[in-house]
């Protein structure tokens, strides 16, 4: 059998048990890059592109699930209330990837680059998980990235989509790379204000092995006056500080770490200026 | 599994495995080669089509999953002979040159028009930015995208123009609906697909290797190594020292060392898998400055020194001058990323010969290194054109042709070999790393007295056409100024790195960055605005050259650099943020025309004038390449003009017909251009005399002026005629991120005459695109001669959302000789955009940008400038290194050899 092209998620995770070779594939924009170069060959493929239930998505009790087969462009179309995802989606690539590539690809592939990741890891998203033998559980995003390309998805696990309690307050999505388009992220940063809390969530992608959090700047600014230019200059020093960017061929550390603080800095300038 | 997908309208019932992309199936299963295959990872956009009326990559959609589904390629978009809106508006707004990209930006754009009937600008080069195009910098495809949308509004081409006129490209019918055959779309019956492995050292000495298992692949019909090849194992433009197959050494990462044909692809790949070669490693010499350290390890066993010149004019030691500025700059190395990646398919003749259809820039002199390597006379080497999805120098150099043709000849069945994106990166040469220390010296009130410089440039690891950019990289170090003391002292040294060669520019662009970088810095010091500075100092007609040489030809430089400076600056944008610096830059560069040092430079052409059907035709039969720039457009304008004509035929090139020389050089509309001109004029003078309607056919050569190689003083006639370019670059830089976006590019081109201004604006358009790529985001990564970007993922060229407009001008000032006075202009604006383009940064951040492309650490002062340690090393044994005899000079441009 080449391929299994299962209706419903169940019969999906039956597959994944019983033909563990076949490998999964939604939009197949990160896969066939490495079948195109001989660096992958699949046995089989299971195709994950009729699963409506992943391909979906919708609120329930106030949280949002996102199935792991909405595409970008989807997100970009119909996920407009949630302005930073939004933001990250057309930062993806170019129309032709955006139309394929699915936020459970994003996941699954796990790059500390994945545009879509650092906004999922500001909305403290649960990664929703099934698998035929113990059905489903949510994974703290956090939980869930494990390293660079390396999640703690079971073998027989698949990404069903992710799930998020929506804060109010406002939020935005930066990314920097060295051209306008079809560049993948040198650093990006997600904010995401919780106004309840009076606290930020912010989310650093591309300058650490996974996306991360930037702990000590968001610790430092619920005691803040974010109208206060010093106090959001500190806030941006201690989210470069909680970087841990490396040197590779799409750039350096220390840009990577100086573009964290420019853009931390921007962000919460921004956002304070959008909830005044 | 056997899958059902309609294709166009037709149902298809195919069967394919898990891992063919629906590309494949398109191209290799339904001959619907108009989806282009040229990166293979989803960056380029060249093989976008609908499936299911959604817009995708078919590089990257696992074929199975277009099974219940409908696809649409590009060749649904014209309804029979009816073309496509957007299909004839790339045709009437000049957006098609070599074409390899034109279907996946039509299918883009089409997508576009049905969301958006009319998109502004902004919204076209988004929709477009994942559609990479290398020859037109963009411009002309937006123009095409209003066109289309609005119907009027912009200049249209003329259906059957002459010279002076915007002609329609007369291959362009076959380029906008996808029926144009490159290298990598031939096919033949009973083909076989051939495979190169290449050493992943960059130095290696090769033990053994073992290619028993790889010949049990199922399907695999030939194993081929360095032992099987039948002539002389050696190839090259200039030295034969490159091996065909590497036997003893490896000098590079990505040398060939086997080849397997097999009846699939996949075959042919599992069996190269399964080749084992025993290397053991050797020191790699990765640094040009380290190759002349007289400890060096040595690439070749007659030394790293490829070519020494030394120039010197008047004294510039006892010159006196009331400043200097003295400047160190360094260019890295370049790709020409062509969109069509190498190919060709190589069919065995039932005489025992060989016929090579493939993509080149010289079809001669690949045969002259093709048939002594096969071991067969050259009349058994036959070589066709196929369509050239660009060049810009990468296929100056065999790379697929001698390898196929082995294959071939030792199948007995036709092989095709066309490489992938990441093979194409390690399969053709380079620009050529280059390191500068250049000293101005000048009067207070900015008259240049003394020019000193010293080149470095690195060669890798095999000749190439090195020797060749060396003299002209030497010979341009002064700049198009006049200088009456200078000493060049210029040096290319053979490394571990991967070879370089020809890239648009041929040394001119590295020596620009330099001088035009270093008189900024002296206009600076002199208080003097720049653009005066250079126009003090202008070549013009008369002026003598470092080498001795007297410009006899136009050189309308200080035109240029008025007519540059004149055109209006961009309004600065309303709202811009605090942190948004602009700045403006200026640069003049300029380059040779045709072949230099002695060599004997000719093409040849014939016409054929008939009768026809509809009033005469003439045929064009030439063996000069059209790689995508318009020559072919250009000859029939030509003709028109000589014989008024309407219909014009371009044969298809082939080594049948007389050399024609390289496409390169900026030099094919003056020199096949010249050659079609005498051709016609033979026959209308024997058309006008015996007043006959019978066909006529005439033959005619072209020889440029003569020109010398250089005396021991490094002086002689080195070059035949010279073009000149100005570039004004407006740039906006983020001066807390470290990101430039270039905002405006003006530019002023020495034409002689405009003979296609639609096709010259697009040469200065794309030109200059090149050269942005160069001045912020290019740059092969090279470490200890291992290279990491080697993917359209991480070498970056620039989007449609990265080039800006261009505003072209044309100074016309014929040149004495050249048919109706052309100049060739192919490679000026990708010369000048990269200095000009770093000056403006220079001028938005204030910082010392000596090195290229620059980083956005160069632009935050994260990374210190370029250093050297001192002056340029001067090798142990200057002057012309002592070539072996088993070099053989004997081919290529061996004439250039012998003169010097």
């Amino acid at each position: 059998m080449d391929v299994f092209a299962p209706r419903s998620l169940e019969e999906a995770l039956d597959v994944r048990v019983a033909h563990p070779e076949a490998t999964p594939v939604a939009g197949g924009t990160d896969l066939m890059v490495d079948v195109n170069a001989g660096r992958i060959r699949p046995k089989a493929l299971l195709d994950l592109s009729h699963v409506d239930e992943i391909g979906s998505w919708g609120r329930d009790n106030g949280r949002v699930f996102l199935g792991a087969g909405v595409t970008f462009a989807r997100i970009g179309r119909e996920l407009t209330e949630f302005h930073s995802l939004v933001t990250a989606a057309h930062s993806v690539a170019s129309a032709q990837i955006r139309n394929r590539a699915t936020i459970g690809g994003n996941l699954a592939t796990a790059s500390p680059a994945g545009d879509g990741i650092p906004v999922l890891v500001a909305y403290e998203a649960d990664v929703v998980a099934a698998a035929a033998r113990t059905g489903r559980r949510r994974i703290p995003l956090g939980n869930f990235l494990r390293g660079p390309k390396s999640t703690t998805l079971a073998p027989d696990e698949l990404i069903a989509g992710v799930e998020w309690q929506p804060v109010a307050g406002p939020g935005s999505f930066a990314k920097v790379g060295r051209r306008n388009a079809m560049v993948i992220a040198v650093a990006s940063v997600c904010i995401q204000v919780d106004e309840e809390r009076h606290s930020v969530r912010l989310a650093l992608g591309s300058v650490g092995p996974t996306v991360l959090r930037a702990r000590r700047a968001e610790r430092f600014a619920e005691g803040a006056d974010w109208h206060d230019p010093a106090a959001v200059a500190e806030f941006a020093r201690l989210a470069a500080a909680d970087a841990r960017p490396i040197d590779d061929l799409r750039g350096t550390a220390v840009h990577r770490r100086h573009v964290v603080e420019v853009l931390a800095r921007r962000a919460l300038t921004q956002v304070e200026e959008a909830r005044c | 599994m056997l899958i059902r997908v309609a294709v166009n309208g037709t149902e298809h019932a195919i069967d394919v495995s898990p891992g063919t992309s629906l590309l494949t199936l398109l191209r290799d299963e339904l001959g619907l080669t108009g989806t282009r295959n040229a990166c293979e990872e989803g960056e380029c956009g060249s093989c976008s089509v609908w499936l299911d009326g959604v817009l995708v990559c078919s590089c990257l959609v696992p074929a199975l999953q277009a099974d219940g589904r409908e696809v649409r390629t590009v060749e649904a978009l014209a309804a029979g002979e009816e073309l496509h809106p957007l299909q004839d508006a790339f045709l009437a707004a000049g957006a098609v040159q070599c074409g390899f990209c034109t279907p996946g930006l039509l299918v883009a754009a089409a997508d576009l028009l049905a969301r958006n009937p009319d998109p502004d600008d902004r919204e076209i080069r988004e929709a477009l930015a994942g559609n990479f195009c290398r020859c037109t910098g963009y411009q002309k495809i937006v123009d095409a995208v209003h066109l289309a949308s609005r119907g009027t509004g912009l200049p249209r081409a003329v259906e059957h123009g002459a010279v002076g006129e915007s002609a329609r490209r007369v291959d362009g019918i076959p380029k906008v609906t996808g029926a144009f055959a490159y290298g990598s779309d031939l096919r033949a019956d009973t083909m076989l697909r051939g495979v190169t492995l290449r050493s992943p050292y960059p130095s290696a000495r090769i033990r053994s290797i073992e290619v028993t298992e790889a010949k049990t692949v199922p399907g695999v019909r030939a194993v081929l190594t360095a032992d099987d090849v039948p002539g002389r194992p050696t190839f090259g433009l200039e030295y034969c020292d490159q091996p065909v197959l590497a036997s003893d050494i490896v000098r590079y990462e990505g040398e060939p060392v086997a080849l397997v044909a097999a009846e699939t692809l996949e075959q042919a790949r599992r069996a190269a898998e399964l080749i084992k070669v025993d290397y053991e490693p050797l020191p790699v010499l990765s640094d040009m400055e380290d190759a002349l350290c007289p400890d060096a390890p040595q690439v070749h066993e007659f030394g790293n020194v490829l070519r020494h010149v030394q120039i010197l004019h008047g004294d510039p030691d006892a010159a006196e001058a009331d400043v200097w500025v003295e400047g160190y700059y360094e260019t890295p190395m370049q790709d020409q990323a062509a969109l069509g990646p190498e190919a060709g398919l190589a069919v065995p003749t039932d005489e025992g010969g060989v016929e090579l259809q493939t993509s080149t820039q010289w079809l001669h002199v690949d045969r002259q290194q093709i048939a002594p390597c096969l071991n067969l006379p050259e009349e058994k080497v036959r070589i066709t054109l196929a369509g050239v999805g660009g060049a810009f120098g990468s296929r100056e150099d065999i790379h697929v042709q001698i390898h196929a043709c082995l294959l071939a000849l030792g199948t007995g069945r036709p092989v095709k070999m066309a490489y992938g994106r990441e093979e194409s990166f390690r399969g053709h040469v380079h620009r050529h790393p280059s390191r500068t220390w250049i000293r101005y010296g000048a009067t207070k009130d900015g008259r240049l007295v003394a020019a000193d410089v010293r080149l470095l440039l690195d060669g890798g690891a095999y000749t190439s056409s090195s020797p060749a950019v060396l003299a002209n990289a030497s010979t341009f170090a002064a700049g198009p100024y006049e200088v009456p003391n200078v000493r060049v002292e210029g040096t290319v040294v053979y490394t571990n790195n991967p070879p370089c060669g020809a890239m648009r520019g041929f040394g001119a662009p590295q020596v620009c960055f330099a001088y035009e970088s270093a008189l900024d810095a002296l206009a600076a010091k002199l208080e003097l605005d720049p653009v005066e500075l250079r126009l003090r100092n202008a070549l013009r007609t008369g002026s003598v050259l470092p080498t001795g040489q007297v410009l006899v030809g136009s050189a309308p430089v200080r035109e240029v650099i008025e007519t540059c400076a004149a055109i209006p600056l961009p309004e600065p944008e309303p709202a811009r943020a605090n942190w948004i610096r602009r700045g403006v830059g200026f640069a003049v560069g300029f380059k040779n025309i045709a072949y230099s040092e002695g060599f004997d430079d000719s093409a040849e052409a014939t016409v054929t004038l008939r009768a026809g059907a509809d009033g005469p035709v003439a045929e064009v039969r030439t063996a000069a390449v059209d790689s995508g720039q318009g020559l072919y457009t250009v000859l029939a304008q030509i003709v028109r003009t000589e014989l008024g004509v309407e219909q014009v035929v371009v044969s298809p090139a082939d080594t049948t017909y007389g050399s024609a020389g390289s496409t390169s050089a900026s030099r094919q509309t003056t020199m096949a251009g010249a050659a079609v001109q005498a051709a016609c004029r033979e026959i209308r003078a024997l058309r006008d005399a015996n007043g006959t309607a019978e066909e006529i056919t005439r033959t005619a050569t072209y020889h440029h002026r003569a020109t010398t190689g250089f005396d021991e003083q490094g002086q002689g006639d080195i070059h035949t005629s010279f073009a000149f370019v100005a570039e004004r670059a407006v740039v906006e830089v983020d001066v807390e991120l470290g990101l430039a976006r270039v905002v405006q590019i003006a530019a002023a081109q020495d034409a002689g005459l405009v003979v296609n201004p639609q096709g010259a604006e697009g040469q200065l358009e794309g030109g200059a695109a090149i050269g942005l790529g160069l001045a912020l985001t290019e740059e092969l990564q090279l470490d200890e001669g291992h290279l990491h970007n080697g993917s359209f993922t991480d070498y970056l060229i620039p989007t449609a959302l990265d080039v800006p407009p261009v505003i072209t001008m044309f100074v016309t000032v014929p040149e004495p000789g050249a048919p109706y006075g052309v100049k060739g202009i192919g490679e000026l604006a990708t010369i000048a955009a990269t200095p000009a383009i770093v000056a403006a940064v220079r001028a938005a951040t204030g910082r010392v940008l000596n090195r290229v492309p620059v980083t956005p650490d160069d632009l935050l002062g994260l990374r210190a400038p370029a250093a050297t340690a001192g002056r340029a090393p001067i090798p142990d044994v200057p002057g012309q290194l002592a070539v072996p005899e088993y070099l053989g000079l004997g081919i290529g441009q061996q004439e250039l050899m012998k003169a010097r």
